[in-house]
């Protein structure tokens, strides 16, 4: 041992701690030790605490995936037939392209804009299939990290979705806020957004959900929708949808995405991320798109190739069971006319939950003013409740949310709504 | 050693050969996009640029009107999709294993499965037995429950997520500046991974020797032994691409050794598992080493090829640690990496993996048919070999037998290889590597006498 400590005290700091004198002491160091854990995933361990209830009337309200009005998840039928239909083609499995599939792209753009908009008519659009709605944002974020030169500045409605802070600042982006929901009217705080957003330095980037706000479940009017746009145009902000359910919102595609076409009508070029993880329910298949609206065909031919050059090292090209299953139900007559009778089923029933929730609510004789359950819109709910009032509904009633007082509206069955109700009366009464 | 981006000999024949759009935007995509394809390209290279074909079907309809046409590996340019190297059967079709499409039936017909989902580290059966596979059944490291996986969207998405993580947790925290070192040459797009991934550093190890045709095994270890401490290695498990030149059993050792003494981190990439040599095992040999060594490191799987799940973008990121706490801790910072990338996994590759990998019956037919694929590549390599000796062609050609897997640098010079291309309308990569399975038995001779051309042709 002696001969080996000059040699030892050359070596570095760091050399020593891994020093491999001795089986033993090989075995003993690890490049991990210094590595933390990371934090549980707060939706998910609302998730994990659901599993571990054993009370019968246990509800999870955590999680955001639509459930029929058994609890169930929901295969969509437009999906098993389009499925079905796949199977029987009996394709290759070579890779796909690395913007993805064409033929979804293409649909996913129209389904978008409108087939008869003028930006799919010129072609001065791209669109690149992405792994669902964050893979879509993370391509979007890393695309304006490198080619957005005028600020770094990511501007969310506060609040927003909580993976969109991390999307955007791991692609290299900073996050600033603009007002959006206002906890005193559980509504939109358009006057406070207004303000906000006109004092955004110019050139910034601002993201606005397309529908169906999550968290809050609180959308904008189409005539504040009207001022939101002109007040961004007038401040040069580059505008960046992310359109998570559309179709699932108000059970309308086309109302659902009007926020969308109403910005490009203005002339404002706007990225947009879409996914099709709830309204086709194809969770799991990660299925999304990622659009550029380009000044022409020729801008838009350079932004996919740099857009290639980004996906390409992150995964080369993107899965295509799931793309496949889109593309055969936007572009088959019969399979979308079903879907989309699919896509408002699920809708209607989020809104009658919601309808029944607040009957319920007057039923069990509560005073506080719930028209906001109502007038929010979408999967999740902001209730209004206190993280005290939260954490005491898990307590007592087995029922878990997330501690800012959001419910998946998906969660509420026919079977449950009446006990829901009475736990939220006792807590908030 | 090279220090900075490193561009193999191809990227610079393109560069020179063609009009480039900008200097700056085309070194990046030239850097970044594959340059492996199998697609048929018409005699004028840049005629397919910026069109948007993207069905592969049409564009073998289309540009194929010559059996004779060998789709080999064709030089990248802007714009064109690419369709990477691929399994081609003997009449040059793509090839669904049977096995697959048993167990896709299976789970089409399991109305118990929805689309919900998965967990962010992905399936928990896939991850488990993925890791198996390449560690071996009998895996001291997986009984003392020290390995992790993370289903990831191929060998590239796993590739990505280890080199996210080695960034932010690797040598100090967020320490950018750790050099990464690439072979030379390598597959492409392992460069832009860690470029991408936030790396500095990225440097080259001496690793084919072109006067020998072989592994320049003296230039490895010498610039293994000056790396800089802690510096990681992307090593090819099996089958390296694109030369097709393995380190042999005891070279393996030979590099483990130094590594271990140069506390040098092993970042694996295993992408041809069972399809380079026909034997799960054996193309694990080196992976497996380095665990019983005492090694920690990342293993970044495929099972694009050795399952022909090209599409479905199946991969498994397998990370061995000193004990279960440190890969558990690992395993939780991978998840916060993935969250901001993919969310979740696709499910349906991994589905099908690892029904087959959990049936033993399905997993005797799944080896079956990778033997079926690596058989065919090993005869193909057989029989070149052969004619070309036959013809007598000047040089050597050991090599297309001594080398394994999907690739063969078959040492061809650029004139050689533009002769190859414009006169024999045989397409392959100008640094001479050609992609096995895009021989035929039907088109053995021809290209055997066209080498044999190119050869005496031009020196």
């Amino acid at each position: 041992m002696a001969l080996l400590q000059p040699a030892r005290r050359l070596l570095s700091a760091a050399a020593q701690r891994h020093l491999c004198l001795a089986p033993v002491a090989a075995r003993a160091s690890s490049w991990w030790s210094h590595v933390e854990m990371g934090p549980p995933d707060p939706i998910l361990g609302v998730t994990e605490a659901f599993k571990r209830d054993t009370n019968a009337k246990k509800m999870n309200l955590g999680v955001g995936a639509y459930r029929d009005d058994n609890g169930k998840p929901f295969v969509l039928n437009s999906v098993r037939k389009a499925e079905a239909q796949i199977a029987a083609k009996k394709m290759d499995k070579e890779y796909l392209p690395i913007a993805g599939l064409a033929e979804f792209n293409k649909a996913s753009a129209e389904l978008a804009l409108g087939d008869t908009n003028e930006v799919i008519k010129s072609g001065r659009y791209v669109t690149v299939q992405t792994i669902s709605g964050t893979g879509s944002l993370r391509v979007g974020a890393s695309f304006l990290q490198r080619f957005f030169k005028y600020s770094r500045d990511v501007y969310l409605p506060k609040p927003s979705w909580g993976n969109h802070t991390p999307i955007f600042r791991d692609a290299g982006m900073q996050l600033q806020a603009y007002r959006y929901y206002d906890p005193k009217t559980c509504g939109f705080d358009f006057a406070g957004a207004l303000d906000d957003i006109s004092k955004i330095p110019e050139q910034s980037v601002i993201l606005f959900h397309a529908c169906a706000h999550n968290p809050t479940g609180v959308d904008p009017r189409p005539e504040q929708w009207k001022e939101l746009a002109a007040v961004v145009k007038k401040r040069n902000l580059f505008a960046f949808f992310d359109m998570a359910y559309q179709g699932f919102a108000s059970g309308d595609i086309n109302r659902d995405s009007w926020a969308v076409r109403h910005f490009i009508e203005q002339g404002i070029n706007v990225v947009l991320s879409q996914s099709y993880a709830k309204n086709m329910g194809l969770y799991g298949e990660r299925v999304g798109a990622f659009s550029v609206i380009c000044k022409d065909v020729d801008e838009a031919k350079r932004v996919e190739s740099q857009l290639k050059i980004l996906i390409r090292p992150m995964y080369s090209n993107p899965p295509i069971n799931g793309a496949r299953i889109a593309s055969t139900i936007l572009t088959s007559p019969d399979l979308r006319k079903e879907w989309l009778e699919e896509v408002k089923g699920m809708a209607d029933r989020i809104i009658d939950m919601r309808n029944q929730l607040v009957a319920n609510l007057k039923k069990e004789g509560s005073s506080h003013n719930w028209q906001h359950i109502t007038d929010q819109i979408g999967m999740f709910c902001y209730t209004g409740l206190k993280p005290e009032q939260v954490e005491q509904l898990t307590k007592e009633f087995s029922i878990y949310m997330t501690k800012d007082g959001r419910i998946s509206v998906a969660g509420v069955t026919s079977g449950n709504v009446g006990y829901l109700a009475r736990a939220i009366h006792q807590v908030s009464k | 050693m090279q220090r900075g981006l490193h561009f193999p000999a191809h990227v610079d024949w393109f560069r020179k050969h063609f009009v480039l759009k900008g200097a700056e935007e085309m070194l990046f995509q030239l850097q970044s996009l594959p340059c492996d394809m199998d697609l048929p390209v018409p005699s004028s290279m840049l005629s397919a640029v910026g069109n948007g074909q993207e069905d592969s079907s049409l564009l073998h309809r289309a540009y194929e009107p010559n059996p004779q046409h060998v789709h080999w590996m064709v030089g990248r340019w802007h714009y064109l999709d690419h369709y990477k190297s691929a399994y081609r059967t003997d009449e040059g079709q793509p090839w669904v294993l049977p096995v697959v499409k048993k167990v896709e039936q299976k789970i089409a017909n399991d109305t118990s499965l929805n689309h919900e989902y998965l967990p962010i580290l992905g399936l928990p059966e896939f991850r488990a037995n993925a890791s198996r596979i390449a560690l071996g059944e009998d895996s001291c490291a997986i009984k003392e429950n020290r390995v992790g996986g993370v289903q990831c969207l191929g060998g590239t998405g796993a590739l990505r997520i280890g080199a996210e993580f080695l960034r932010r947790w690797y040598n100090g925290n967020n320490n950018t500046t750790t050099p990464v070192y690439i072979s030379s040459p390598s597959w492409e797009n392992h460069n832009s991974v860690f470029v991408n991934a936030g790396f500095k550093d990225i440097r080259a190890y001496r690793y084919w020797d072109a006067a020998k045709r072989g592994l320049d095994l003296e230039g490895l270890l010498e610039d293994m032994e000056s790396a800089p401490e802690f510096s990681i290695f992307i090593l090819h498990a099996c089958a390296h691409n694109p030369t097709g030149t393995d380190p042999t059993l005891e070279q393996w050792k030979q590099i483990a050794a130094v590594m271990k003494r140069r506390f040098l981190f092993p970042f694996f990439d295993s992408a041809y598992q069972g399809f380079a040599s026909g034997c799960l095992d054996r193309d694990a040999w080196a992976v497996r080493y380095f665990v019983s060594e005492g090694f920690e490191l990342f293993c970044a799987q495929s099972f694009s090829k050795n399952f022909g799940l090209y599409n479905e973008r199946v991969g498994n990121l397998s990370v061995v640690g000193k004990d279960t706490d440190n890969v558990q801790r690992v395993l939780s910072q991978m998840e916060k990496i993935v969250r901001t990338i993919w969310s979740n996994p696709p499910s349906q590759g991994a589905r099908i993996v690892a029904t087959t990998l959990t049936c033993p019956q399905l997993f005797a037919e799944w080896k079956d048919n990778v033997k079926t694929m690596a058989d065919r590549v090993l005869l193909m390599r057989s029989e070149l070999r052969a004619r070309l000796q036959a013809l007598g062609t000047p040089g050597t050609w050991n090599h297309i037998t001594e080398q394994i897997g999907m690739f063969s640098f078959t040492g061809l010079n650029p004139k050689q290889v533009e002769y190859m291309i414009k006169e024999k309308h045989i397409y392959l990569m100008a640094s001479g590597r050609i992609n096995m399975c895009g021989l035929t038995t039907k088109n053995l001779d021809y290209v055997a006498s066209s080498i044999h051309e190119a050869v005496t042709k031009f020196q």
